[in-house]
């Protein structure tokens, strides 16, 4: 197999809660750990050249904070991340190569500088990292809205003038301008009318057809994830539970949160849809349960699975899952 | 089918600015029998949530309704005064928004605004009221309501909040809600939950809802009927199976092919070209003629209403006549 483009080995990310003096001064005292969110708990993940790898999760399963962490701008605070096989000190060292791996925001609104005009928001990397000669820049700004289907005219305006698909079109557009190998959107297209979403979506797809670059889509939107990716992640409270092919995942679905997050899918249909019982509600991840975080909410849990981790295990070839009663689930 | 409580007729919602006149709703009419969910499905902009904000009598300046009625057990809204409007916001007609923080009071315990609901119009003992408190979280699916009562927003989750806001709306046994994107702030499980339980209250109670939306997919598993906006105006008006399952409109269509899951995975998905036109700017034609693949020079006149079966009703020059 070729080497993925991207790595992720065992990455965890712990925040601690702000908290005041006081309080931290009393926790010492009384020899208290401070409480730490796992928002990233040891996530092994990769992506091969050209590949669309999805990452699905509800609100709180750490799959933001896992995608800051894959495009650099957040520490890790366990685990290993690899680019061609580099470690990332190294990598994101050397600031040139570091612009490989770009990011894809939510909201443009806060992601691009209201105060830079739409040629200075892209063009502004690229002539900093000699990515284009300085004359050229303007040229290349111009070719680079071009990709992403806006008018050249907008390289003199600011953010604000536009819609908001075509200030996510801008955020694209800053992203491509530095010759990303990989893309990492986060929710890129959650803010956006259906048929804006659409216009986005297929912009996407163009643009990795051109330029065969990998990509990692975060979304909590299935039907996204289902029509974009190859592969599929799906993240609860800070792990993931289980990864598979994209058709694989949706077809048969192993894990029982998974299975749950499909019956759970919103479809255009006219059947009336029986609804399958769901427990609870997601816990916080201040305090995730012990074992298998999805445990109390489970249909099928054991006595074991509120005491020992399910570590991630190979069900078939590219299909893996962190459940401890696969034999139960399999079927 | 019982007849209709609730009616809306030629409703014009207009907001004067320095800019110019937005008309963000223009001639729309719909009613609602008990029971039954009307969905209204729009993108930003389509004027849907204005014509939640109207009914509600919560339009604010420099907007106002400039024209049509609006009529609840057929006794007219549009021209009672703010305080008798009061009376009905809440007690008859009730509101569900998208983020339930902007509904609840962040310094208050559940318990005391749920009280404060009931005694603004209803006064009642503390013993009647707690017990109407718990019976309304349980209805929509709170764990142990009991414990709730005494909690702060903040300390329940965005679900929870939902739920204790659609139980402040249910208290009063209104007979009208209206949901403005109730559930679009959640995620996929717990919305699953939420609609299901909405959907049963709706049943138990003979209540009307209105659903305002942009998702097609959750009105298609929720509403009675369906009605599209686009920029203002209605596009489309029909039960459920003739939006999802023989929709006429182009737009609609539009809509519908748009959707990730009715499109081949891996394959471009069928988009609108263009965007929504500005409300400044619109003249007598349809609204949707500069998007629209079938568009011709009769889109520019005033819009024809295509009658198709007793329930589906179409406005458009060149509404698709073969089923998809």
């Amino acid at each position: 197999m070729t080497q993925p483009v991207f790595e992720a080995r065992d990455v965890s990310r712990i925040f601690e809660p702000a908290q005041g003096a006081l309080q931290r001064l009393g926790d010492r005292l009384a020899g208290r750990q401070p409480p730490l969110v796992r928002a990233v708990d040891r996530v092994t993940l990769s992506v091969s050249e050209g590949e669309t790898l999805g990452i699905v999760g509800e609100s709180g399963c750490g799959k933001s904070t896992l995608a800051r962490m894959i495009a650099g701008i957040l520490p890790v605070s366990g685990g290993e991340r690899r680019y061609r096989g580099e470690g990332y000190d190294s990598f994101l060292a050397r600031k040139r190569d570091a612009l490989k791996v770009q990011m894809v925001f939510q909201d443009p609104m806060s992601s691009l500088n209201p105060r830079l005009k739409v040629g200075e928001i892209i063009g502004e990397a690229a002539a900093l990292h000699g990515v284009v000669p300085r004359a050229q820049i303007r040229r290349y700004v111009v070719e680079t809205l071009n990709r992403v289907g806006l008018p050249a005219d907008a390289i003199d305006r600011y953010p604000h003038e536009f819609s908001g698909g075509q200030r996510q079109r801008v955020g694209i557009a800053r992203a491509l301008a530095v010759k990303p190998d990989l893309l990492v959107c986060d929710e890129a297209v959650a803010a956006l009318d259906v048929s804006v979403q659409a216009q986005i979506i297929n912009l996407l797809m163009d643009i990795k057809q051109d330029s065969g670059l990998s990509m990692i889509f975060i979304s909590h939107d299935l039907g996204l994830i289902r029509h974009l990716c190859d592969r599929v992640a799906v993240m609860y409270l800070g792990r993931v539970v289980e990864l598979a092919g994209t058709e694989e995942l949706f077809s048969n679905p192993t894990h029982p949160y998974t299975q749950m997050l499909l019956a759970g899918m919103p479809q255009i249909s006219l059947k009336r849809r029986t609804f399958m019982p769901i427990k609870g509600e997601i816990p916080s991840p201040l305090a995730p349960p012990p074992g298998c975080h999805f445990h109390p909410r489970c249909l099928a849990a054991t006595d074991h699975c509120s005491t020992r981790r399910p570590e991630l295990v190979e069900l078939a070839p590219g299909h893996t899952h962190a459940c401890l009663n696969a034999g139960l689930t399999r079927n | 089918m019982s007849e209709a409580f609730f009616e809306v007729s030629g409703l014009n919602t207009w907001f004067f600015t320095r800019t110019g006149t937005f008309k963000s709703v223009r001639d729309v009419s719909f009613s609602l029998r008990r029971g039954e969910v009307l969905g209204i499905v729009g993108e930003s902009g389509s004027g849907k949530s204005v014509t939640g904000m109207s009914i509600m009598g919560q339009v604010d300046e420099p907007g106002r309704i400039v024209s049509g009625s609006i009529k609840l057990d057929g006794e007219e809204l549009t021209t009672l005064s703010f305080d008798a409007m009061r009376h009905y916001r809440g007690r008859r007609i009730a509101m569900v928004f998208q983020n339930p923080l902007m509904t609840l009071n962040p310094l208050m315990r559940i318990r005391d605004q749920m009280f404060e609901a009931i005694s603004e119009h209803e006064p009642a003992s503390h013993a009647e009221m707690q017990s109407r408190c718990i019976d309304a979280l349980r209805s929509v699916g709170i764990p142990s309501p009991e414990d709730r009562l005494s909690a702060y927003p903040h300390e329940l989750s965005g679900g929870m909040r939902q739920r204790v806001v659609i139980a402040i709306a249910l208290l009063l046994n209104p007979d009208l809600i209206i949901a403005d994107e109730p559930t679009t702030a959640l995620d996929v499980t717990i919305q699953a939950q939420i609609i299901h339980q909405m959907r049963r209250q709706i049943d138990e109670r003979g209540l009307g809802m209105i659903w305002i939306t942009h998702d097609l997919a959750t009105l298609s598993e929720l509403a009675d009927r369906i009605l599209v906006m686009y920029a203002g105006a209605m596009m489309e008006t029909g039960t459920t199976a003739d939006i999802i399952g023989s929709s006429r409109h182009p737009y609609t269509r539009k809509l519908l092919e748009s959707v990730p899951s009715l499109n081949v995975p891996g394959e471009k998905l069928r988009q609108i070209r263009g965007s929504m036109p500005s409300l400044l700017t619109l003249g007598a034609g349809c609204p949707f003629k500069d998007r629209c693949e079938f568009a011709t020079e009769a889109c520019a006149e005033a819009v024809p209403e295509r009658v198709f079966s007793a329930t589906h009703r179409v406005w458009c020059h060149h509404p698709i006549e073969d089923d998809r």
